[in-house]
Order: structure tokens, then sequence, then C-alpha cells
């Protein structure tokens, strides 16, 4: 791939705004539920947790891709390599996790309790792999000009 | 009737005009002149848009749309079960470029190997590129389902003119010339049309300054050749007896014609001596900053394609679009310039060469050419960066430095330089808008389009390759929606054409 820095947010919040919210709701209910007084917790508040980690990784991605973006000058092609692409996945899960189990201020956990990690890393892995291959590929097919705009969906060629 | 010398020198002509020549009228929305593989990447994309054949007329000198492409690679040593040099999503035959040719390949043999490569490329991997005769065999599927016979007019286009009502005629002359009076003028059609798109390729090759002089002068095509010339004679004799060969050029056709002679002489038998004579030799990376950098090795700039990859669709893209002039003729020879890919057959080969002594760099400018004292060869008169001068005498020179003629050796563009309005770039060709329009060359509401080589120096740089031929494609495609012809490929039509596409179903 060859994105430009817009194109790179661009697809980013795109694709989380799609895939994102359609995979979790999906999954959401087949994943291991952490209990809270021995009791597990509701569907609902499982799914408030995940949609609070695809916001997460949707808002620090931005700050990511002005990272990737930077590295990327290095590349005398000024592409970004299909590899990096499921690479950066380690460092963006790990710090997505950090973040999500500091616990922000609408967080609801009660204390003590860390943000359920078997569900985000089966719900990121999988997210993160399914994005990937939609971008690597099928991506063409919806967006015609997608490829030719690094990664941009705005109107201007 | 004949075409007169009047017609032919008024910069417009009226129907009356045409009519008065006793010329018989085709009308047809859409003219793509060429038929090559920038023709078809255009009627694709616009038989895709929802086009019917009735309004697209392709005329060409060839019937399928890779045979010049099939012709040159042939003689530049690219034989079918050869790869090329452009990456797995450069699908010829697919306007998406997705399932590439790297998957294809991976179900078609069974194999992983091809799909893990572009998983890996570049960092664990060279670049994937496709086998020549996987690309021709994708292009002929693909013509077929546009109906691409149907649209098809052998033949070869003569002129482009402006019409006074608004539009284009273009003059051909059908390969079919039954109708003919024996011994009498050609037999002519005019296609009148709203829109004309050119493709036509490389106006003609064109050798190194010394080398066709030395040609004109002592009449000899056979010892001193261009690589995109059929010279298959040269790599006989190299098998009949040991020969000392001089490779001028150190692009891609340098490669593969060092490629070709170091395999004879490693499963064949031959003898062949390279001298390979540079010019310039980079001793260093190239590029004046580290995030502008590219690697050089033994004298050889290295790149996986001819400019870096977000030329065709990424940043560099938008950079090149922003210059303007000089600036962009600078940028443009930054990013591409002489290179060639990195390939580990190669480098192996020419180490091996350099080791064992029969492949030899050397460093010079060439004074002249002439023929060798005492025996048959051809003598190169070199001076040394030193001032010094010495000579190398050779059996063969193949000129692989690729270059190509000016557009005025092609008769329709230097007629539209004359009398078209059409000007040229910094680069010498076709002066184009970043839709693909070729400025000065409106006539009415009609527009003229071009695309590949002859468009090289305006504000895209990979115009000539297979992702830059759809790539342009697509602009003229939107730009013809904006002045009524056709519509936008939007996400409905992309994705229902695609499924189409996917099982080779006719349009
Ligand atoms: C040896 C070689 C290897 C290449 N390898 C690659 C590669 O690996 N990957 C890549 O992406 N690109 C590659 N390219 C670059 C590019 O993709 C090809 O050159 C491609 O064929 C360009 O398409 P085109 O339509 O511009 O020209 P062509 O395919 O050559 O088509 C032009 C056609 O116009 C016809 N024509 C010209 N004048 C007239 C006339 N007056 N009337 C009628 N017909 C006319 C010609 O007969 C010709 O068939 C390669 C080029 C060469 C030479």
């Amino acid at each position: 791939m060859t994105p430009t820095l817009f194109g790179r947010i661009q697809t980013r919040i795109i694709m989380m705004a799609t895939l994102g919210v359609i995979w979790t709701a999906i999954i959401g209910p087949v994943l291991p539920r952490p209990s809270v007084d021995g009791e597990s917790i509701s569907l609902g508040n499982m799914y408030k947790a995940l949609y609070l980690a695809v916001v997460v990784v949707t808002v620090v991605g931005v700050v990511w891709e002005l990272i990737y973006h930077w590295i990327q000058q290095y590349r005398w092609e000024k592409d970004w390599p299909t590899i990096y692409g499921l690479v950066v996945a380690i460092n963006e899960g790990i710090v997505a996790y950090l973040i999500l189990n500091a616990g922000l201020f609408w967080d609801e956990r009660p204390p003590g309790q860390s943000f359920p990690l078997p569900a985000f890393l089966i719900m990121f892995v999988t997210l993160w792999l399914i994005i990937w291959a939609f971008t690597n590929g099928p991506m063409q097919i919806l967006s015609l000009r997608w490829r030719f705009r690094g990664g941009r969906f705005d109107p201007n060629w | 009737m004949e075409l007169t010398q009047q017609l032919l020198e008024m910069p417009e002509w009226s129907d009356d005009d045409i009519v008065r020549h006793q010329l018989p009228i085709v009308d047809t929305p859409f003219v793509s002149v060429g038929g090559g593989m920038g023709s078809l990447a255009m009627v694709d994309t616009l038989r895709i848009a929802g086009q019917p054949v009735e309004s697209l007329t392709v005329l060409a000198e060839n019937a399928i749309p890779s045979e010049t492409y099939e012709h040159l690679a042939n003689n530049s040593q690219i034989p079918r079960h050869e790869r090329l040099r452009s990456d797995s999503s450069s699908t010829m035959d697919c306007i998406w470029g997705w399932p590439g040719y790297a998957l294809r390949e991976a179900v078609a043999d069974k194999k992983i190997g091809p799909a893990a490569t572009v998983f890996a490329e570049p960092i664990l991997a060279n670049y994937y590129t496709p086998k020549a005769g996987q690309v021709y065999e994708s292009v002929r599927r693909e013509a077929t389902r546009i109906g691409w016979d149907r649209m098809l007019r052998t033949g070869i286009v003569r002129t482009v003119r402006r019409r006074r009502e608004g539009g284009y005629f273009v003059i051909h002359t059908p390969a079919d010339q039954s109708g003919a009076v024996p011994g009498g003028p050609k037999q002519r059609v005019v296609y009148r049309c709203h829109h004309i798109h050119l493709a036509v390729g490389y106006p003609g090759v064109k050798m190194l300054g010394d080398l066709q002089a030395y040609r004109e002068e002592h009449q000899d095509w056979r010892r001193v050749v261009n690589a995109y010339e059929p010279h298959l004679h040269a790599y006989e004799e190299m098998l009949r007896r040991p020969c000392t060969v001089v490779v001028r050029g150190s692009g891609i056709v340098a490669s593969r014609v060092l490629q070709r002679m170091i395999d004879d002489r490693d499963q064949r038998g031959a003898q062949t001596r390279i001298i390979h004579l540079f010019r310039n030799y980079p001793d260093g990376p190239q590029g004046d900053k580290a995030t502008f950098r590219r690697p050089v090795l033994a004298g050889w700039a290295k790149q996986g394609f001819n400019f870096p990859k977000a030329a065709w669709g990424g940043q560099l893209r938008n950079d090149l679009e922003s210059l303007e002039g000089d600036e962009r003729s600078k940028f443009i020879d930054a990013m591409g310039g002489t290179n060639t890919a990195p390939r580990k057959d190669w480098e192996e080969q020419l180490e091996r060469g350099a080791r064992e002594g029969f492949y030899r760099q050397l460093i010079g400018t060439v004074k002249s050419v002439v023929p060798a004292e005492g025996n048959a060869g051809i003598r190169t008169v070199i001076a040394d960066r030193q001032g010094g001068e010495s000579f190398l005498d050779a059996d063969f020179i193949i000129d692989a430095t690729g270059l190509e003629a000016g557009i005025e050796e092609h008769r329709v563009l230097r007629d539209l330089l004359q009398y078209g309005g059409a000007r040229k770039n910094v680069k010498g060709r076709l002066d184009v808008e970043r839709d693909f329009t070729v400025r000065g060359t409106q006539s009415g509401t009609g527009r003229l389009y071009a695309s590949g080589s002859i468009t090289l120096g305006g504000y895209y740089a990979g115009v000539d390759s297979f992702l830059g031929l759809h790539y342009a494609a697509l602009r003229i495609a939107d730009s013809l929606a904006e002045n009524g012809f056709g519509k936008k490929i939007g996400p409905l039509r992309s994705t229902s054409q695609w499924w189409k596409w996917a099982r080779n179903k006719p349009i």
C-alpha cells in the first residue's frame, strides 16, 4: 500500500466505523465474559467495554498513523509494506489495552477489576485481521479510486 | 477520392470538406487510437462504466491488445515464462487490481509461494512480479469478455483533426483494402467522433547517437543492435563461437540482456565475454537526503519498479501533481532515471562474472564507434575519466539504453503539434492536464486525451506502465463523465461489475 497521511487517517476511521462496529456486534455475544462477584457481566456491559475499545483503537490509532507516516518517510518507495500492516498490531494492541485497563473517566468497572483481557485479545486480533485483509484487496472493489488516492475516500483526485 | 494537400493543410475540417472529398464517414461517439495496452485499459474502464460496444471504436494496427508489448518483450529477452517488472496488483485485465496475479498464480498452481511473496515483499522477499505469459492470457480473456473484436477496426490511423462543428475527424486507412481501385489511391474511412483517446505506445526506438552514426555510415545493422529490435542472430552467433560483446545502458533492459548472455554461458556452453560500458557510474546511494535515498549496487541503481511505488498512488503522486515545469521534470528524473530491479539471480550472475572475468565493467564516454582494424569487429573509442583515450574491440554492441524516439516521429502526433493545437511538455512529450486531456486540443465540447509514454513529463510519473495506464483510463473516464459522456463508476456499479468480471461474464 502507498498511503498518504490523510489516506491513513480516513481509512482508519472508516474501517473502524464500519467493519469495526459490525464485527464487534457480531462477536460480542460469544466472547468470554468476565464475572463480577461470581456473576458474568451482562451483554450490555460487555458491548460497552468492547465499543470503548473500538473508540480507543480509532482515536489512539490516529496518533499511531502520524508515527507510521514519519517512519514511511525513511522508505524510498514511500510505501507501507503488507507485513508492516500486521506487525503494528502488536504495539497498537498493547498500548490500547494499557489505556483501557488504566481506566477512562467514564469507566464503570468496579475497583480492582481489570479490563477483560481474553475478550479484548480475541476481538482485537480478529478485527485487525479482517481490516488488514479487506484493505489489502477487496477494498479496491468497493472504492475503485482508493488505491490511487493513497487511501483517501474524499472525492478529490 | 484521395486526401488533397489543401485539405491536409487546413487546421480544422468541416463536414462539407469531407463530403467534398468523397470520403466515407462513420459516426462514433468515442475513438481510442492504438489498440495496445493503453486502449484496452481505456475501453475496459468505459465498458465497465456502462458504455455499449456501439459507442466505442478502437482503431489499431494489431488485433490483439498485447501484441506490440509481446513483440518488444520478446526482443528484450522476456519470454513468456520470465517475470515482468510490475507488481501483483498491476493487473492488465482487471481495473480493480484484485485478486492480483500472485493470488491467482498461487491458486492455479496450488502453491503458497506467490501469495507468501506478496505478504513478505519488499521486506523479507523481493517484489512478486507476474510471468509474461500470465499477463498475455489475462489480457486475451478480458478483451473477449468486453467485446473487443466488435469495437476493433484494424488499419493505420493517419490523421486526427478538429471538426469545425465540434469533436474530431480521424482518418483511417483500413487494413482491408479490397475496396480500393487497383493502382489508385488508398481506401480511407473517416471516423467522426466526439472524443478521442490516443494510446499509440512508443513513437519508435532510438539508438545512442554514436551507434546510430556508425550504423548509417557503415550500413551495419548486424553487429550494432538495439535491445528492443529483433537481435536473436547475435545470441546465436555467441553460441557458435566465443564473442566479445559491449553492452551499453544500465537499466532493466541491460539486466535482461546480460541475463540472456550469462544463461547461455551457464546452460548452453557459450563463451561470451561481456564488457559493460557505463557513462555514469553511481558509486553510492542516490538522493539528497535520508528520506530520499535509493540504493546502488555495483553501479546499478536499484528499485522494485521504474519509479518508487508511491508515485502511482501515494504521497509521491501528490507531490508530483503540485509541481510545474523544470521542477517537475527534475523530480521525475530523481524518482526514475536509469534503474533496475533488485533480483538475487541477476546479482549472483554478475558477481560470478566479475570474479571469473567474463563480465567486466568499464566507465567512460564514447567518442566514436568505427570498424576495428584488421578483423571484422567494431571498435569503440572511449575517453576515460582521466582524459585519456582507449579503445575496445567487440563482435557485437548491444544498445540497451531503451531510448525512445521523439513524438514527432509519429505522424499523428506530429500533425497534432502542427495543426491540432497540441504542445510539448518539459520532457518534449505531449503536454497533458492532470486528467490526461491534451492541452490546447479542445474542439467544441469534444476532448482529446492521451495516455502512455507519450505523456511522460506530465503530472504523473508512471504513465508507461500497466497501473499507470489504468490510472489514466480512470481519470479520463471521470473527465468524460464530467463532459457528459457516460457516468462515473460508483461503489455499487463497481461491485456488481467486479462480480461479473470474477465470473468472466461478458458485458
Ligand atoms: C520490453 C518492455 C517491458 C515492459 N514491461 C512492463 C512491465 O513489466 N510492467 C509494466 O507495468 N509496464 C511494462 N512496460 C511498459 C508499458 O506497460 C508497455 O509499454 C505497454 O505496452 C504500454 O502500452 P501502450 O498502449 O502505451 O503501448 P502499446 O501496448 O505498444 O500499444 C500501442 C499500439 O498503438 C499502435 N499504433 C501506433 N500508431 C498507430 C497508428 N497510427 N494507427 C494504428 N495503430 C497505431 C501500435 O501498433 C501499438 O500496438 C514495458 C515496456 C516494454 C517496452
